[in-house]
């Protein structure tokens, strides 16, 4: 079963079958030590420029700013829930550590 | 591989929407098939209407594109009615009520809560008087600017026909409804630069030029300017001067370019700007020659920039409020609305004041402030007694003047943060609390809610623009700090040099920084030439926040509430998506 994913309305959100299910403005927290020196990446999430399914993560990627820092720019894709059965469930974004698709598997 | 809006739009887009707009109002909300809704909604926009943000679902924006922000005799009365019977909403704005209009930057018209069941009745009662949201929005031409008192003020070449003109062309023509990416014009016929042309993606300014002997007066064509997405750009000169008649010709074909050469393929490139970037002015001139216009294109006339003062960091005003005579002599009288936003009742009221006192013409600037035009030498005395213009002031404080506001996360899915009603109540605070130094008359603040810049940040002495940061642990709204923007002859974005400053920690910066300002300031210099003289360090230095009296009640995310000024404010609370009488609707298991 296909599942549509979007980025919709000047990369203010993504879409996930039509329904709307992340908005930039969160904040989220990143284990990226490529992207600050933070050690944590105290990440906003400003703008979404692209989605991909990879693997069974749905992942964005975003344009944002580390707030502890100052940092700014695109840490990677940041997965932001997961698709099961053709159906999306987002992760507890507030309460975990996200890591870049990319720092995640090394690529 | 071309993205799912350009599959979209190649499937269904421009005045064919229409028809499936006024299906889906005949059947209600829930007609629109869910796995649809994506690409309707993208649609509907070429129709003025946005979806309004998460927890809103079934509300929509309505975008009314008033040419050059001219409002026709009882136009303003429909547009009031309109807000009253149809933008009233689930929620109540603390500080403007159930039902208000708010007049943009681009001279448009937007009204909130409007629910697709409304809409042909909506469109019928806008259509009967000349009103229409056609192309406000979606990647078309959108609502030409200018400086809004174009034909009635003094203006060095007439801009009105040729707004008229490119507006009559370009809406509803298949040939340019369905562009890469949104296309904003500006025409000015005024010689201060007060039709913001600089910021647009095609702008024609006056010019005069010597052909067979004759000085002729028309227009210099610049393109690719912009704000948005932290990628601001001046347009730039096309070595164009276009003859008023021939301008409509001459903007078909730099639209004609951008419809074959815009990037179509990903969104965040497709502003024209982006293009003229890649190419430069010399091969867009060469290619707009060669392969969109058959005939030959004039060389740039001499422009009038030397003597823009609109914005331009000196002590003109230029935003046209106040009291000011008309070329046939007779006056109009420009009322400050604070952030744009007007109560539907008053907005009532100035359509009553406008047919009283003059044509009942209306017009808005891009200061988001309204003209009361066409009004006898003698009746100006009676009009400044009105009790409405003692909230809609023709002399303002200057900070209730200078003040300009995005919509914010009231309604929009962009915005970071709360806006319209914090810039009130900053302006406010301002009026009571802090001095302006000596002289200083003229003074903007601009507040926009993130980086697509619909506040015109880049182009203020104060830049705002929203962003989170953490307060004694727990995450807070913030804004960025930005100094020293302007138009003029040498136009100049602002310089970002206070981070990510909480939002109750903000007026105290402003008031610090004018302190500052007043106590380093070299005679009688501007703030616009102290900024400018400061190195980094040195700006940096002048961002000293401090918590003073000013109390926030917006400090919370307001993005993640249903609506920022409800009681019960978490999404989980929200009554959308609604039926057209407004009930709630059980949203379809997932």
């Amino acid at each position: 079963m296909s599942v549509a994913l979007r980025i919709l309305d000047d990369g203010a959100w993504l879409s996930v079958n039509d329904q709307r299910r992340v908005s930039v403005s969160e904040l989220w927290r990143l284990d990226a030590p490529d992207f600050c020196d933070c050690d944590l990446v105290d990440f906003i999430a400003e703008g979404f420029t692209g989605v991909s399914a990879d693997g069974s993560d749905v992942a964005v990627t975003t344009y944002g700013k580390c707030i502890a820092c100052g940092e700014s720019g695109v840490p990677g894709k940041l997965p932001v829930g997961t698709i099961r059965q053709g159906t999306y469930e987002g992760y507890d974004r507030e309460n975990i550590i996200m890591r870049p698709i990319e720092r995640r598997t090394g690529k | 591989m071309p993205t799912d809006v350009e599959r979209w739009k190649s499937e269904v887009y421009g005045n064919e929407i229409r028809e499936h707009l006024y299906r889906f109002a005949e059947d209600g909300w829930d007609a629109i098939p869910d796995d649809e809704s994506d690409a309707w909604f993208e649609r509907f926009k070429w129709w003025g209407l946005y979806h309004q943000r998460n927890g809103q679902e079934s509300y929509f924006m309505m975008r009314i594109g008033t040419p050059n922000g001219v409002l026709e005799p009882g136009q303003t009365e429909v547009v009031a009615e309109i807000a009253e019977e149809y933008a009233t909403g689930p929620g109540t704005n603390p500080e403007f009520g159930d039902a208000y209009v708010d007049w943009t930057t681009r001279q448009s018209i937007q009204l909130h809560w409007i629910k697709i069941e409304d809409i042909p009745e909506i469109f019928e009662k806008l259509e009967a008087n000349g009103l229409s949201t056609q192309q406000a929005c979606g990647d078309s031409w959108r609502n030409i600017v200018g400086n809004p008192m174009a034909g009635k003020a003094p203006e060095f070449v007439d801009a009105w026909p040729v707004i008229q003109e490119l507006n009559d062309r370009f809406k509803g023509n298949d040939d340019h409804s369905n562009l890469p990416r949104k296309w904003k014009v500006s025409v000015t016929g005024a010689p201060d630069g007060s039709g913001q042309g600089d910021i647009n993606d095609l702008a024609l300014e006056p010019a005069y030029k010597e052909i067979d002997g004759e000085e002729v007066r028309g227009f210099n064509v610049a393109v690719g300017g912009g704000l948005s997405r932290n990628e601001p750009r001046i347009a730039r000169q096309l070595d164009v001067f276009t003859r008023p008649e021939n301008a409509a010709d001459v903007a078909a074909g730099i639209s004609s370019l951008f419809n074959e050469h815009g990037d179509r393929e990903n969104r965040y490139n497709a502003r024209i700007k982006f293009l003229m970037d890649e190419w430069g002015p010399e091969k867009f001139r060469e290619t707009l020659q060669d392969d969109f216009v058959d005939f030959e294109l004039e060389t740039a006339g001499v422009d009038l920039r030397e003597q823009y003062t609109y914005n331009a960091g000196g002590e003109e005003h230029g935003d046209l409020i106040g009291v000011h005579e008309q070329r046939d002599g007779k006056y109009y009288v420009g009322l400050n609305v604070l952030v744009g936003r007007m109560g539907a009742e008053d907005t009532k009221e100035l359509a009553e004041l406008a047919e009283q006192y003059g044509s009942g013409e209306v017009r808005v600037s891009q200061r988001q402030n309204v003209m009361i035009t066409d009004v006898p030498e003698e009746d100006l005395d009676d009009l400044l007694e009105e009790d409405l213009l003692e909230h809609y002031s023709p002399d303002p404080h200057p900070f209730m003047r200078g003040s300009v506001a995005c919509t914010g996360t009231e309604f929009c899915s962009l915005s970071i943060v709360e806006t319209k009603n914090r810039q009130v109540r900053y302006a406010r605070w301002l009026k009571q609390n802090v001095d302006l130094p000596e002289g200083v008359e003229d003074f903007h603040i601009h507040l926009s809610g993130c980086t697509a810049s619909c506040a015109q940040p880049q182009i203020a002495d104060i830049s705002l623009r929203g962003m989170k940061t953490r307060k004694d642990g727990e995450p807070v709204e913030a804004l960025d700090i930005g100094l020293g923007g302007g138009l003029g002859e040498n136009p100049h974005f602002a310089e970002w040099v206070g981070q990510r400053v909480p939002v109750d920690e903000v007026p105290g910066a402003i008031e610090n920084l004018l302190a500052s300002f007043e106590d380093q300031r070299e005679g009688d210099e501007t703030f616009r030439t102290f900024i400018a003289r400061q190195d980094e360090e040195e700006l940096e230095a002048l961002i000293e926040p401090e918590e003073t009296s000013y109390d926030d009640p917006y400090m919370h995310n307001t993005k993640m509430t249903w609506y920022p000024y409800a009681d019960n404010d978490d999404m989980d609370d929200s009554p959308a998506p609604t039926d057209g009488e407004g009930n709630s609707i059980a949203p379809a298991d997932d």
